[in-house]
């Protein structure tokens, strides 16, 4: 239990590298850049795999404790963020749709609608743009929560207590993420399409309610529900894993907590658009 | 109390060398040898910022030292993983300013390793806590978050936590910092009776371990004392013995009015 938050980073040794004397010469700092990303990654896959290892392994342990702090963060990571996602949904079907529709509707090419939609919100801008807003506004109180728990002590306390900090801090953050990325991006997508054919419709675009659906319907395959739910779960465990990386593992003082915030941030999105880059070879391919 | 020698130690540190929790490069204290047998109430004295919540860490397994040995229940704390959980369990451990969890009331941070660790029903926990609480005099407070109490009662609160799972090792690092005179004689009371076995914790005598700034507040001829300075750990014994007379911690101490006689 002890060290399962700080073995990670220490493993990575990252904090002793970069107290390290500032390399001379730009090949040095090359060099030192791309041997920290690489202790990053080191640590974020450690960190990512202990927690797996500790949802599976606890999932179950303490659970009158735990329950309650779970459903606390799918309400912070799902629940209260649905007024967002309802103006979000609004913007974006004006935005994407409204506007595409209308100029597809000028070459007469409507019948394409549904094959453009599927590909541009269900399968991409849908789950990214609610992987980004989550990291924005819970990713970020993720590492500031976090960050002054561990400045304070509150980490070491836990421990003393003989509860360990990656079951009590971690796994309910994660599982709210994972879950919420899921829930907001299926109402994201469902209400973006709605208002999407709503703006269509006050500009007087020729297409029935009934094709347009349909059209959506037939470029929808049991392919695209597998991995828009694979892919959303994914984006919200690893929102949550970097910031709950950064967060715990590394802040001892309180005034690296800000900076460590942005770090986090920047590292979020980056994986979020490399595992999304996956997901694009893994559909070109099938 | 200590009658009980013959047991095995419950704490033993053999030329262990303790670090910062914050840096683990910076050495707080080099070569420690202790030993805490069952049943002793040790007193650590050490000036502010000497490494008395370091040294605490290490004993309670929170830290492995660098270098040299740091045995809990004879378990090897380098060793100490989810598989010795049971032995944590026996450890209470309070920190310096309560750190108390802001977002539960006084009675949730107390229930919280009851409920964590103990598949209890909620009736039991409650009742449990609420006797507790009682003992404590934290009955008033018990709903309210620990933002909204004063230091004096966020420190009973941490000590309550840390006695929740009636525990044989207390812990406490600088119980009476903060505290106004009142509860500092309350708490070296209370701690009295914990050492000679309290009722609530069915008569059996707890091993206690405190670190203090103010040696005069644990006077006792029954207690053992040690004292940290500049990087050193020495074990003095009892009060007013050779070796507690002579070190100069002592003397800057007791040359220093106690805050609890005020």
């Amino acid at each position: 239990m002890r060290g399962n938050v700080i073995k990670a980073v220490e493993a990575a040794g990252l904090q002793r590298f970069r107290r390290a004397p500032l390399p001379r010469g730009y090949t040095d700092y090359v060099g030192r850049q791309i041997f920290l990303l690489m202790l990053t990654v080191q640590g974020l896959v450690a960190f990512a795999l202990i927690t797996l290892g500790v949802i599976l392994k606890k999932g179950r342990v303490a659970h009158t404790v735990m329950q309650p702090r779970i459903r606390a963060e799918i309400n912070r990571s799902g629940v209260d963020l649905m007024p967002m996602f309802i103006f979000v949904a609004l913007a974006l079907g004006f935005l994407v749709i409204g506007q595409t529709l209308s100029a597809l509707a000028k070459f007469g090419a409507t019948a394409y609608l549904g094959s453009t939609m599927v590909i541009v919100v269900v399968r991409e801008l849908g789950p990214l743009l609610t992987a980004v807003l989550v990291l924005a506004r819970v990713g970020t109180a993720n590492v500031i929560e976090l960050g002054t728990a561990r400045a304070l002590g509150e980490v070491e306390v836990l421990e003393a207590m003989g509860i360990d900090p990656v079951h009590f801090l971690i796994m309910p953050r994660v599982i709210g993420t994972a879950l919420g990325v899921f829930a907001l991006t299926v109402y994201l997508i469902i209400g973006t399409l709605g208002s999407g054919y709503l703006f269509a419709f006050l500009q007087d675009v020729p297409l029935a309610p009934g094709d347009y659906y349909r059209q959506i319907a037939e470029s929808l395959s049991w392919m695209d529900f597998a991995l828009l739910a694979l892919k959303t779960l994914v984006f919200g465990f690893f929102v949550g894993i970097v910031t709950c990386y950064h967060g715990l593992s590394q802040p001892l003082r309180l005034e690296d907590v800000s900076r460590v915030t942005v770090r986090a941030v920047t590292q979020g999105i980056i994986v979020c658009v490399l595992i999304d880059a996956i997901f694009i070879v893994f559909y070109l391919v099938t | 109390m200590s009658e009980a020698n013959d047991q095995p130690a419950v704490i033993e540190m053999r030329g262990a060398r303790v670090t910062a929790l914050r840096d683990s490069s910076l050495v707080v204290l080099d070569d420690v040898n202790w030993t805490v047998l069952p049943g002793e109430f040790w007193v650590v004295a050490g000036p502010p910022y000497s490494g008395k919540s370091d040294l605490l860490m290490h004993a309670a397994a929170l830290i492995a030292p660098v270098n040299g040995t740091c045995r809990l229940f004879g378990h090897d704390n380098s060793a100490y993983d989810d598989s010795m959980i049971a032995d944590r369990l026996r450890v209470g451990c309070a920190m310096s300013d309560g750190k108390l969890f802001n977002q539960y009331t006084v009675a949730g941070n107390v229930a919280l390793p009851l409920r964590y660790h103990k598949n209890l029903p909620e009736a039991e926990v409650e009742q449990f806590v609420g006797e507790l609480l009682k003992l404590l005099e934290l009955t008033p407070f018990a709903d309210q978050s620990p933002v909204n109490v004063t230091t004096s009662w966020r420190q009973r609160t941490a000590l309550a936590r840390a006695l929740v799972l009636k525990p044989e090792l207390l812990l406490l690092d600088n119980p009476n910092g903060g505290l106004v005179a009142r509860h500092r004689r309350w708490l070296v009371d209370f701690l009295e009776q914990l050492w000679r076995g309290h009722s609530f914790f069915d008569n059996r005598p707890m091993t206690v371990v405190i670190t203090t700034d103010d040696l005069q507040a644990w006077q006792h001829p029954r207690r053992k004392f040690a004292a940290m300075h500049e990087g050193k750990f020495s074990v003095l014994g009892a009060w007013g013995g050779q070796e507690f007379a002579r070190h100069h911690v002592v003397q800057d101490f007791l040359s220093q009015p106690s805050e609890t006689m005020n």
